[in-house]
């Protein structure tokens, strides 16, 4: 007989696991319409890019990550950032660009990084992690640990010829490294439809010998999975692999887009039924494993956190002319 | 115990030296052991010009063939980097850095500062530099300015092969990414070279010839020129002082400033093209703290702003001559 409240037989992750999918999903959601919001009212200096939308994708890998696993995100890397573990105080604040945030106030939103998470940083130049992650799978490689390491892409920078090196040199030399392409659609303003040859990515990956998987990135679920088999696999010495998620942006390219690029209707639709929260939401509660109230009271509580951090960023102190020049070189 | 060795023996015995030392040094690049995956030998080549060869029998599996894809192997040097490794990775010609620039100039060099002082990238990048090889106009070129520009990166650039071994050797405990340029031509010139391992600091400029009328500040392949400058003006009566700079990121200003104090009559020497390159830099720099001790218009001596030629006779011309530094001095004397 089942328990109560089991999962088994119907989702992948026991019932804890869910609840923590959920609030990492809800935490970046809220911490982007925050941002979003904030933006707006020109409290946030410089370029913001969210990641409300494709909170599955990120989640669904990075559940099967440790502190020693190495990721090397994008400019949308707000929510990498919370799925692997920085914390969203810290983020806040460098976002707000006080000295109490993640690097100090020097990086950005563009460039926030932990490394003792594991996260190797955002990334303002396109497609520039993937050689960054080879690096981090080698070093992997070297410590014997079976620590890996994974590559963000867009849909846009999976063009970038750093990023197709970087699979020819995964699969040459072996690496635990895994190439994620979240496939928004859009590369800034251009379609992905325009702006890449091919019509899947696992054909891209299959001319660099690497097996590849498309899977739809709204499905928390079919991101875990997925990402499950290929993370062991590279773990346990199998090499390199990609994994495309299919995704929707629910925001412009950056904060201030007027996003005119898109279809009529394209957003509502979105919102309506491409919301991958509201899609893991429906499915936990419908499956009767988890009661809406328990998502209700952790919405109450990540509520709370990103009233915290935003109330910390804006009390943090700001750097001063003496933090210009510092952590240039080992020395100045 | 000191023997005669060549600049390229010195840097490979640094190789060598530092990756018995420390199991975190690894060296990669394009054909730097050579003949990987092939049916004939095993450390074919040691790099295109033999300088890392023998290293891969001493050191299995530290060394990385690479396929050509510049972007990505240096962009992996610079991750392992940033996850505890200590990588050498050799871009064969400096003048390669145009495919993967950005792996250096956006993410190596601006780790530490991007994230808050949290972020180590002791990364080695070794490159060729330099005309005169005949190698014409996109490998030979001396891009030490462009990288001095950044902030983050080191840039070596030894004259000798005593200064390459302790420099590499600096380079490779060094905890920010350094830009290590040999010059190809420097490469069979021997010198005397400790056999035992050590470290020369970084930002320690080196007096090569003492003297009292006049002070050539250069680095590279032109150090030995100015020497020879120097022993031309010396037969008449005109003592040069000639100052290697060894690193041009960081730089030795303390001893600039105060050779240039010293004789009042400078030349800066740079086998880069004028525009932006180190000499205006040092010269610029000289101007501005010590302008009331010269007595005289400091003079530079550059290559001329043009691509390298081929032909081995504009090659010679366009190489900065002993002749043409010598000249330089007199101009700088009002001679």
């Amino acid at each position: 007989m089942t328990a109560p409240n089991s999962t088994a037989g119907i989702f992948p992750l026991d019932k804890a696991g869910l609840l923590q999918a959920y609030r990492t999903m809800k935490t970046i959601r809220d911490f982007e319409e925050r941002l979003h919001a904030d933006f707006a009212k020109g409290d946030i200096p410089g370029f913001v890019h969210l990641y409300a939308g494709e909170e599955a994708a990120g989640t669904g890998i990075m559940m099967h990550l440790e502190d020693k696993d190495r990721i090397a995100s994008t400019h949308r890397g707000h929510g990498h950032c919370i799925a692997k573990g920085v914390d969203p105080k810290g983020m806040m604040a460098e976002i707000y660009g006080k000295v109490s945030g993640s690097c100090r106030g020097k990086g950005g939103s563009m460039h926030i990084a932990d490394l003792s998470k594991g996260m190797m940083g955002a990334n303002g130049i396109l497609g520039a992690g993937a050689p960054l992650v080879c690096g981090a799978a080698l070093a992997a490689k070297y410590r014997g640990d079976g620590g890996v390491a994974i590559s963000f892409v867009g849909d846009g920078a999976s063009n970038q010829g750093t990023f197709l090196e970087s699979l020819n040199l995964a699969a040459v030399w072996n690496l635990p490294a895994i190439f994620v392409v979240e496939n928004n659609g859009y590369a800034e303003s251009t379609s992905r439809d325009y702006a890449v040859a091919v019509d899947s990515f696992v054909d891209r990956a299959a001319g660099f010998g690497l097996p590849g998987v498309t899977v739809d990135g709204l499905d928390f679920f079919a991101v875990y999975e997925a990402a499950g088999e290929i993370i062991k696999r590279a773990r346990e010495g199998g090499g390199p692999a990609l994994l495309e998620c299919k995704m929707v942006r629910m925001y412009g390219h950056f904060e201030g887009d007027q996003q005119t690029y898109r279809a009529k209707g394209e957003l509502d639709d979105i919102r309506a039924n491409k919301d991958c929260l509201k899609l893991f939401s429906e499915r936990v509660v419908e499956a009767g494993v988890i009661p809406r109230s328990e998502l209700d009271a952790i919405d109450r509580e990540v509520g709370r956190q990103i009233e915290d951090a935003v109330a910390f960023a804006k009390a943090a102190p700001l750097p001063t002319a003496a933090d210009l020049t510092t952590d240039v070189y080992v020395n100045y | 115990m000191a023997r005669k060795i060549s600049m390229r023996q010195a840097i490979n015995e640094a190789l060598d030296q530092e990756m018995a030392r420390d199991p975190s040094v690894i060296v990669m690049g394009e054909d730097i052991v050579g003949g990987a995956g092939g049916m004939g030998e095993i450390d074919a080549w040691g790099g295109v010009l033999g300088v890392t060869k023998g290293l891969n029998a001493k050191h299995p599996g530290k060394l990385l063939d690479t396929p050509l894809s510049e972007s990505a192997y240096i962009g992996s040097a610079i991750g392992a980097a940033a996850c505890g490794m200590r990588p050498v990775a050799e871009l064969m010609f400096l003048d390669f850095m145009g495919v993967c620039f950005d792996q250096i100039f956006n993410q190596a060099a601006k780790f530490r500062y991007m994230f808050g002082g949290k972020a180590e990238t002791p990364v080695v990048i070794r490159a060729m530099v330099g005309a005169g090889f005949r190698a014409a106009a996109q490998h030979s070129q001396m891009l030490t300015p462009l990288f001095t520009h950044i902030p983050g990166l080191k840039v070596v650039c030894p004259s000798n092969a005593y200064d390459a071994k302790g420099l590499l050797i600096q380079s490779i405990r060094d905890n920010d990414p350094v830009i290590f340029c040999e010059h190809k031509n420097l490469y069979g010139v021997e010198a005397d070279v400790p056999a035992e391992s050590y470290a020369i600091p970084f930002g320690e400029a080196n007096i090569v010839r003492d003297g009292k009328h006049a002070t050539i500040i250069t680095y590279g392949m032109m150090v030995q020129r100015a020497l020879d400058a120097a022993a031309a003006l010396a037969k008449q009566g005109i003592e040069c002082e000639v100052v290697d700079l060894r690193t041009l990121s960081p730089i030795d200003w303390d001893t600039i400033i105060d050779s240039a104090e010293r004789t009042g009559h400078v030349v800066c020497v740079d086998e880069a093209h004028p525009r932006c390159s180190i000499a205006a830099d040092v010269s610029a720099m000289i101007t501005q703290e010590c302008f009331k001790a010269l007595k005289g218009p400091i003079q530079m001596v550059t290559a001329p702003h043009t691509p390298v030629p081929f032909s081995p006779t504009l090659e010679d011309l366009y190489i900065p001559s002993a002749d043409a530094i010598a000249k330089a001095v007199k101009k700088s004397m009002g001679k």
